[in-house]
């Protein structure tokens, strides 16, 4: 079984232990760790044909995974994708002032979410509204920030969801803390310790954050999982322009675990995200996941992507379509019928109308708001502020009045 | 370079043309870019996507990927690797996407920007210019509508400027460019497009100093100081004062370090009310900079303290908010009408 000095420095040759036929937990994590320097770079448990691959490693992850299950991670994604279409459409309506679309990313997302319990944290970007859905946060209460009439509107601690992050990379170094806070609390050891994942993009990879949260997150052994969901593109530039090697390569470098997993797998993102969540559970991080996934809109809804990218390659990712998979190996192992298909279609248009009904009803937040919250206690210089304001805006009530 | 850049650029000398500001910007860059093959422009999607305000459109196409580097999503490596160019004798320009993504690389800036020169006892100069789109205005979410201004012209060793119109964009990008201290060039982002501000470029012109503030109208009744964006601000309210029978004298800073106050003077002197306009939170701002000095040297002069109008002692609101956070004509008539019943 390889140790950590030869994950660190790799013998030529030495195979993947994961190869044994029952792998104890321990034996897992170095066959990945092996597996991860020599073998396939991808970890796939269904095939982009919707074909059920068999892992001797990560099986055990998804074994509770039956169709029902499989039905509710389709459901997810249907319901995320439509919720994020008709965003999208809004923002095209001048109803919301930008959307970020996750379109493609959907597998990377609901898989992760899913893999969460209820004492973990996620620290997310900008752009995890499908791990926002899975942490239950309503879409109702995510939409203020494209509406612009809120930067945040959820509750974090309910949640389990801290708030989005634009600037890139802080959340990373900000989840560390927070994992490192979990261990130095001793919420970690056992099954029932919690963790944190924290999400973050290729691009933000560059950041010297993102850098510091990998030392730190060694350093103290905090249970923190990074999932980088590399989607090809930090708006106009490729990975390549981020780096010279596979960004999950660059684990080993500050000594802990890097995997590489299909990101438009749903079972392969909840069946790693449940493994690398569990060594942090069990006082073994931090982990690095790279869902390799791809953007299939824009960066933003102010973007052009014609500008920097080629129809081929988006048509080329079309084939590899996280719901379409799923579809297709429920449909041919008979674990659901077409029913089931139109009621999630049905289920999903209805979830989207009701968004949209909600948007359009949204009310703009009254101008005392701007000078709330900024203190946890009052600031006079603020209130004198607010008061002035306030009383100049009443003017032109009473002007127009007359 | 090829003949076809040379050309359009040649072209462009020849021609007097109606540029919007963010045409202003691109073609003062590529002006500088052709007469100094030193010149680099580095930032995030500056090349092939010409930024994400097409500031830099084009140029990766016309100067290659060595001259127009599409960097790695990194603030502190852009701006610490320009220092390392200048170092070496190249004259970067950093374009850094949205104001609020400056603070990444706010340590190099201060520490290393700022200071080289300084520490160095003049060995060292680094002609560095680091381009900011700022101010808001255009409906974004958080951290894309900041003034964070004051912050850097409070850093010695820091030359900050701001344009307000074409003509100025064109013209001082590349006398930032050309000179050899570092420039923090803050760029007036809802006025880039605006077709309303199109206005003629002459190449041939000969362009006033960088470092100074200018009168852009005269006027007896008070004086409006502004920059950047507020400018427009400013001269609205200036065309709305004037159905007041109001007239407001209106100068744009251009230079918010060092700050040229010599032309804010004289105006104070003469209309004896100075109302200084800001997006910007107030407190320990520019304006409290301005207030302060023009209280010191028009003391005798002034008939009403100066006034501020501001943004608030807030971060910046979501943007359903801000057209009350924003100063506008409104706030700014209403500060002259309070400094004139005074
Ligand atoms: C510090 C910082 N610099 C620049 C930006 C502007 N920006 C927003 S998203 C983005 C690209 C991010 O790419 P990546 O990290 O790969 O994440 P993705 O959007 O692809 O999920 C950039 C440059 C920012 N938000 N923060």
């Amino acid at each position: 079984m390889p140790s950590p000095e030869q994950w660190t420095h790799p013998e030529p040759g030495a195979g993947p232990a994961a190869e044994a036929a029952q792998p104890t937990p321990e034996q897992v994590i170095a066959g990945l760790r092996a597996t991860n320097e020599g073998g396939p770079e991808l970890t796939q448990l269904l095939t982009p044909e919707g074909e059920r691959l068999s892992s001797s490693v990560f099986d055990r992850y998804v074994a509770d995974i039956d169709s029902e299950a499989l039905r509710g991670l389709y459901r997810d994604m249907v319901l995320v994708r439509r919720a994020d279409r008709e965003s999208n459409a809004m923002q095209r309506q001048g109803q919301l002032g930008i959307w970020v679309p996750l379109l493609g990313q959907e597998a990377a997302q609901i898989g992760s979410g899913r893999a969460l319990k209820s004492g973990d944290m996620a620290f997310p970007s900008y752009r995890e509204h499908g791990v926002a859905y899975t942490r239950g946060v309503d879409f109702k209460e995510l939409i203020g920030i494209f509406r612009c009439t809120d930067h945040s509107g959820w509750d974090f601690k309910k949640h389990g969801f801290h708030p989005y992050t634009i600037v890139i990379g802080n959340q990373v170094l900000n989840a560390t803390g927070y994992a490192m806070g979990q261990k130095f609390e001793g919420k970690v050891g056992d099954d029932d310790g919690e963790a944190t994942i924290v999400y973050f993009g290729d691009g933000a990879t560059s950041q010297g954050d993102v850098h510091e949260g990998f030392v730190w997150a060694a350093v103290y052994d905090a249970p923190v999982v990074f999932f980088c969901q590399n989607n090809q593109w930090a708006i106009s530039e490729p990975t390549e322009r981020q780096s010279r090697l596979p960004l999950y390569q660059r684990a080993r470098g500050y000594g802990f675990p890097g995997i590489r997993v299909d990101g438009n797998d749903v079972l392969a993102c909840l069946a790693v995200s449940r493994w690398a969540l569990e060594e942090c559970r069990h006082g073994n991080g931090p982990v690095l996941i790279e869902a390799f996934t791809y953007r299939m809109d824009a960066h933003t809804t102010t973007d052009d992507p014609t500008r920097y990218r080629l129809s081929d390659e988006l048509e080329e990712w079309k084939l590899k379509d996280p719901i379409e998979r799923v579809r297709a190996y429920l449909a041919r192992g008979g674990g659901a019928d077409q029913a089931f298909f139109d009621q999630v279609q049905a289920d999903a248009d209805a979830f989207a109308a009701e968004l949209r009904e909600y948007v359009f009803s949204m009310a703009d937040p009254p101008p005392s708001r701007i000078f709330d919250n900024v203190y946890a206690d009052p600031s006079p210089v603020l209130d004198a502020q607010r008061e002035e304001f306030l009383s100049y805006l009443d003017g032109f009530a009473t002007a127009g009045e007359h | 370079m090829t003949a076809s850049v040379k050309s359009t650029v040649d072209a462009a000398k020849n021609d007097i043309q109606k540029l919007t500001i963010g045409k202003a910007l691109n073609l003062g860059l590529r002006t500088a870019m052709e007469a100094d093959d030193k010149v680099i422009v580095m930032g995030e999607d500056v090349g092939k996507l010409g930024g994400v305000f097409r500031i830099t459109d084009g140029l990766q196409k016309d100067f290659g990927e060595q001259r127009v580097l599409d960097t790695p999503l990194a603030e502190s490596g852009i701006i610490g690797t320009a220092v390392g160019l200048a170092v070496r004798g190249f004259r970067p320009v950093c374009e850094i996407q949205f104001e609020g993504f400056i603070f990444p690389g706010f340590d190099q800036i201060v520490s290393q920007v700022a200071k080289l020169h300084y520490r160095t006892q003049g060995k060292v100069k680094v002609p560095l210019v680091i381009r900011v789109p700022f101010g808001g205005g255009i409906g974004a979410v958080e951290h894309h509508s900041e003034s964070p201004e004051s912050l850097f012209a409070h850093v010695p060793g820091l030359k900050v400027v701001s344009c307000s119109n074409a003509v100025d964009a064109y013209w001082m990008i590349q006398q930032a460019i050309a000179s050899d201290d570092p420039v923090l060039f803050f760029e007036p982002k809802r006025l880039y497009h605006s077709g309303a501000l199109r206005a003629e470029v002459d190449p041939t012109a000969t362009p006033g100093p960088l470092f100074a503030s200018r009168v852009l109208r005269t006027g007896t009744t008070a004086t409006v100081v502004a920059y950047g964006p507020s400018v427009k601000v400013a001269l609205d309210a200036a065309t709305a004062a004037e159905e007041d029978g109001h007239s407001l004298e209106v100068i744009d800073l251009r230079t918010l370090s060092p700050l040229d106050l010599g032309p804010v003077f004289d105006s104070v002197r003469r209309t004896g009310r100075l109302v200084a306009l800001s997006e910007a939170p107030g407190e320990s701002s520019l304006t409290s900079e301005i207030a302060t000095r023009v209280q010191q040297e028009c003391f005798y002069s002034l008939e009403a303290p100066v006034l501020r109008v501001t943004g608030f002692d807030t971060p910046y609101p979501p943007a359903k908010l801000e057209e009350h956070y924003l100063p506008d004509l409104d706030r700014v008539l209403d500060a002259v009408d309070r400094s004139l019943a005074w």
